[in-house]
């Protein structure tokens, strides 16, 4: 279970630098390819699910899978700090419920 | 927002979105069942790097990241005509479809727990839909 909440949270470097090189994306294959914030994108996102691997190892998918949506906290959290989104309302909302969720599935597998 | 001044050409281009969202999730969910089982073919305390390379060399493990790229394509090309705050609670689809295959081909056991725990974050993700914009 710690692997794979540990690796929602590389995983969450992962779709933020992927935002950041898609905002300067070029059209050319090699501008893609020499983009690279959007390969270390690429490369936080492999490695989390090098993490997810781990943690799958043992373990059940049904209480594990839903856990890396904790990744989608953590972007949140980022977005707001590092590119200024807002954070609004129902977001805020979102944030709560998923924790919850994730709480509730620990319950769950005691 | 979707009202009924929308031209016809939109809905169709909405409901091709949303099956391919539908297609997506179906996809993803099965990539999970294979990276379950590739994982646990893995040897006692495999390390990063042994790991890494069985996600290369493990038949159900490459075979579950590829399944799982492609559910990834297939939902940015839907999300490229589609409305995010409509497609993200039908990709939450992807959590159900996980519950219903590991317990009927992993034999897990499900309790009110857990079921109301993958409802919540089923919730929490199509709620997030709606706070962001496209």
């Amino acid at each position: 279970m710690a692997w794979v909440l540990g690796g929602s949270f590389v995983g969450s470097f992962g779709a933020l630098f992927l935002k950041i090189g898609a905002g300067k994306l070029g059209r050319s294959i090699i501008s893609v390819a020499t983009n690279w914030r959007l390969m270390l994108g690429i490369a936080f996102y492999l490695f989390s699910s090098v993490f997810f691997v781990l943690g799958v190892r043992k373990g059940e998918l049904s209480v594990l899978y839903p856990m890396v949506s904790l990744g989608s906290v953590w972007t949140l959290f980022w977005a707001k700090l590092v590119l200024g989104e807002p954070l609004t309302r129902p977001k805020f909302v979102a944030l709560g419920m998923i924790l919850c969720g994730i709480a509730l599935l620990g319950l769950g597998t005691r | 927002m979707s009202t009924s001044s929308v031209p016809s050409h939109d809905h169709a281009q909405q409901r091709r979105s949303f099956l391919l969202v539908v297609c997506c999730t179906i996809i993803g969910a099965a990539a999970q069942i294979l990276i379950k089982k590739g994982a646990g073919q893995l040897g006692a305390n495999p390390t990063m790097v042994e790991t890494a390379l069985a996600m290369v060399l493990n038949p159900s493990l490459l075979a579950g990241f590829s399944m799982y790229g492609v559910s990834m394509v297939l939902l940015v090309l839907a999300l490229r005509h589609g409305e995010l705050s409509l497609l993200y609670p039908v990709f939450a689809l992807t959590y159900v479809w996980v519950t219903i295959l590991s317990v009927t081909i992993l034999h897990e056991s499900m309790n009110g727990f857990k079921l109301a725990g993958i409802a919540t974050i089923v919730g929490g993700i199509a709620v997030l839909g709606k706070g962001s914009s496209k």
